[in-house]
């Protein structure tokens, strides 16, 4: 069958775009749209299991599957347009090399997931998994204007467009945002970009959880106006000590007075971190999911973070932390049980806290799911979308928990 | 039918909430479009969530089309209810809860957008989107239509602040969609209900992200000799990283529009085009911004700058703007005004090539919009007694929709698809992508009971083949959408 895949794909792509990976599985890299829908069509046709590959540093590539599909060859910035501030690009770009070349050009995507550099513009948009710039410049859906993506069945599909305000037709993009592939494979995006600011400035702060959560607190009701206010756990070896920190962006003089007025009267003592040691810190708090195999995050509103810190305290040991403490989220990475993942899945739904598992084993993936227990009339809504955009399903998507989906 | 079904209605709402009189109906017969009426078949009006239920239930038991309406102030007639049942939702108009301390408001649908401003105001928040109608349309209105406004370009749009809804689909089921607390329990399915223009269901309870008001607040107006240059200056705004909370043009037509008004607002006539700018923020970063944006302005060939940051002073800075609808519609019998966004970098020749439109069908255009966005508003004002006239400001329309298309702009940026725009989506979609958004309609309305006829020309609604399927894996342009 493997062989017979193989043989098949090579025919339809040509040789050098279909590989294996190390357990033998074909794999496709196609370089546009349009192969990417000739080899969905064909699996859908085939009843073929497709695995949808990025660049392979986020989600384990281990779903089982007759064959994989990455992204890799998608590998083209289309278009920055520095003017409108908005790109469009393909979706195996990795989110390093954009940021250089958006950078160049005097713009940003101020979106700044965990994971490494070359995580896929693909992944992120398939995963919606912002990082702390989400406090002030809100989550990925927000920036993603317009997608092109191809169904199970082989359909090239377009939603939304590059202009930054568009109602026309229903909202596919946002559809794809989120949905970890389970409505199509997303191959070209159009973004949202903003121009660099003139200045950027980060502040550190080091002390007891509690006070930092009170701290960020206190900033949130004086009405705290700032790129990102992230709580980082204390790292390897690190001591009891956890860290908040501040990134402030603008002009200078605003962020000057942001920064004398965010400090003041603060009862932790606050660093001003360097250019480098700022970069380091965020690169820190991007890579250290990376150190375990497990990572989910929790929509927390900021008077119910401390709590929910004590739960996973509690309940999964200790555990890789970042918490936006202002707009409300908890990322928390580590090595679960499925039992202890699903107790606290439990856990939160009780306080209206939805948990979204964003990596993981596939046995943990298909067990869970990488969203729990529907509310109220969302899972039949669910079954008809993706009925609709991956009939008979062709991806290997664990949406929901104890399904395997194909 | 009709008797019976007025009947069922009447024991769900009370008779009085029944309207089936020709002179009853009249009133709804059209929304903010002048182009296009329809009159319902009646009008039923439910005073309670539960009552909204029953009627949904009912029409979906007697397999009656329906259509959902907030106020009425919609303009793309998105709420025209041809030989159907048409929902009114303003007596729903709580404000169920309002948690400062979190952020969060939950609203029934028929709240009036500026309400929910004005209950927030007292714990420093508001509700940012700010449709120019805001003084009567509806949140339930504006997350059918993802309604936007002046200040959507610092803080987004509808969509951007609608966390949770509690809706009720076309065969009377329930969903909870979002969560207060921002993560969603699944996918997207507010970001996709959002928008979807009354097909996939009613909101029952939206519960939306408040956002605290800035301690300060300045509002620039700059006068520019040309479009041209006050588009250059709009650039170069955006360009220095700067994210005004609103940043308005008006061209010389809607200036002396305004200024012939009784809303006069003391903007000099002579004028290519006036701007303002609102910036907002901490008190020291406001400064910083204002002065930067002054030096911007006077670059790009601003003649005059001024400059308020009292509450008073700014709202005699944004008066015309703010009413400049209203002027123009006292030009004549009747206002169409349109909406389309093109990048921001192609506002002036789009702009120049809407004049020549205007001229070539000879109908009066004036374009009042939300330049940093590129939101587009050109403004038509003209007579539809008159059926001619009636057809070149159709014919003109579509041109301009063109040329925004042309430019890689949309159709519509804050008003919806509607009645007004559904023949202009293939502009910008193709079939397979029209055919795809039908099929996810179906998701939530099986029956096609919702909205019937909007958003997507029906004729792109088949059932796929899978020889449709194989001839779009040809490239998507393949896909035929004839037969």
């Amino acid at each position: 069958m493997t062989d017979a895949i193989y043989t098949r794909l090579r025919q339809a792509l040509g040789d050098s775009a279909v590989r294996r990976d190390g357990f033998g599985t074909p794999r496709a890299i196609p370089p546009s749209s349009e192969a990417v829908a000739e080899i969905c069509g064909l699996a859908h046709e085939q009843g073929w299991r497709v695995r949808v590959e990025g660049q392979g540093t986020w989600m384990p590539p281990d779903a089982p599957a007759d064959l994989a599909l990455s992204t890799e060859g998608l590998d083209r910035i289309s278009e920055i347009a520095p003017a409108d501030l908005v790109a469009t690009v393909e979706a195996g770009v990795g989110l390093g090399r954009l940021g250089i070349e958006l950078a160049r050009r005097g713009a940003w995507l101020p979106l700044d997931p965990p994971g490494l550099p070359r995580r896929s513009l693909g992944s992120l948009v398939a995963t919606g998994t912002a990082g702390p710039l989400r406090h002030g410049f809100g989550p990925v859906r927000d920036h993603i204007l317009g997608a092109t993506f191809v169904t199970g069945d082989g359909r090239v599909l377009t939603a939304g467009g590059k202009v930054v305000k568009n109602v026309a037709g229903y909202d596919l993009t946002r559809l794809q945002v989120g949905a970890f592939g389970a409505f199509g494979v997303v191959t070209r995006v159009h973004i949202r970009l903003r121009a660099l600011s003139a200045a950027r400035v980060m502040l550190m702060a080091i002390g007891p959880r509690d006070a930092l959560t009170r701290q960020a607190r206190s900033l949130m009701d004086g009405g705290l106006s700032a790129a990102a206010l992230e709580l980082r756990s204390p790292g390897p070896g690190g001591g009891p000590d956890w860290s908040l920190g501040l990134e402030l962006a603008g002009t200078e003089a605003g962020v000057e007075a942001e920064a004398a007025r965010s400090t003041s009267q603060s009862e932790v003592a606050w660093t001003r971190l360097d250019p480098d040691r700022a970069a380091r810190f965020r690169s820190e708090v991007a890579l250290a999911p990376l150190t375990a195999p497990t990572t989910f995050r929790i929509g927390v509103l900021p008077d119910g973070l401390d709590e929910m810190l004590d739960v996973l305290e509690g309940r999964l040991g200790p555990g890789v932390i970042s918490a936006g403490p202002g707009r409300g989220l908890v990322r928390w990475s580590g090595e679960p049980t499925f039992e202890a993942l699903r107790d606290l899945r439990g856990i939160a739904a009780e306080r209206e806290m939805p948990l979204t598992l964003e990596r993981g084993p596939w046995d943990l993936r298909q067990a869970i799911g990488h969203f729990g227990a529907y509310r109220e009339g969302v899972g039949p809504l669910v079954s008809r979308l993706r009925e609709t955009f991956d009939p008979d399903p062709t991806f290997a998507v664990a949406l929901g928990p104890g399904k395997t989906e194909p | 039918m009709s008797d019976r079904l007025r009947d069922q209605l009447a024991a769900v709402v009370g008779s009085r909430w029944v309207r089936l009189r020709p002179a009853e109906l009249l009133t709804y017969e059209t929304d903010g479009l002048p182009t296009h009426s329809a009159r319902p078949r009646l009008v039923v009006l439910p005073g309670s969530r539960d009552e909204v239920i029953s009627v949904v239930r009912l029409l979906h038991r007697e397999k009656v089309t329906w259509v959902a309406r907030g106020a009425g102030t919609g303009l793309s007639g998105g709420a025209l209810a041809q030989d159907s049942v048409l929902i009114v939702l303003t007596r729903l108009h709580r404000i169920l809860s309002l948690d400062p301390a979190r952020r969060r408001a939950t609203v029934e649908p028929g709240v009036i957008n500026v309400r929910l401003s004005d209950a927030a105001q007292p714990f420093d928040l508001h509700y940012p989107p700010d449709p120019s109608s805001q003084t009567a349309c509806t949140i339930g209105g504006n997350v059918a239509e993802n309604a936007g406004g002046p200040h959507c370009l610092k803080y987004g749009v509808t969509t951007n602040h609608v966390v949770a809804l509690e809706v009720v689909l076309p065969d009377g089921s329930l969903a909870t969609l979002g969560s207060p607390h921002g993560e969603p329990w699944g996918p997207d399915l507010v970001g996709l209900f959002v928008g979807s223009e009354g097909m996939f269901g009613i909101a029952l309870a939206i519960t939306v992200r408040l956002e605290p008001i800035p301690p300060g607040i300045r509002t620039l107006l700059a006068d520019f000799a040309t479009i041209r240059s006050a588009s250059e200056a709009v650039s170069a705004i955006i360009a220095a990283g700067i994210v005004p909370a609103a940043l308005e043009m008006m061209d010389q037509a809607c200036i002396r529009a305004v200024e012939a008004s009784i809303y006069a607002a003391g903007y000099p006539v002579d004028a290519g085009a006036i701007l303002l700018v609102e910036l907002d923020g901490q008190v020291a970063e406001v400064a910083a911004e204002s002065a930067a944006v002054e030096s911007l302005l006077g670059r790009a060939g601003a003649r005059t700058i001024r400059s308020a940051s009292d509450p008073a002073e700014r709202a005699r800075l944004w008066q015309g703007r703010k009413k400049a609808f209203g002027a123009a519609g006292r030009i004549a019998p009747d206002l169409l005004v349109q909406d389309a966004v093109v990048p921001r970098s192609a506002l002036p020749d789009v702009l120049d090539r809407i004049g020549e439109i205007g001229r070539a069908h000879a109908i009066t255009i004036s374009n009042v919009f939300h330049a940093g966005d590129g939101n587009l508003h050109p403004n038509i004002s003209f007579d539809s007694r008159d059926a001619e006239l009636s057809e070149r400001v159709r014919k003109a329309s579509g041109e301009i929709m063109e040329v925004c298309v042309r430019a890689g702009g949309s159709i519509t940026g804050e008003h919806g698809v509607g009645s007004d725009k559904r023949d202009y989506m293939p502009l910008i979609f193709d079939a397979e992508t029209l055919n795809a958004m039908c099929r996810v309609r179906r998701a939530f309305d099986p029956d096609q009971l919702a909205n019937p006829g909007k958003v997507v020309p029906i004729r792109f609604c088949r059932e796929w083949s899978g020889a449709s399927r194989r001839r779009s894996i040809a490239g998507p342009a393949a896909a035929s959408d004839s037969s």
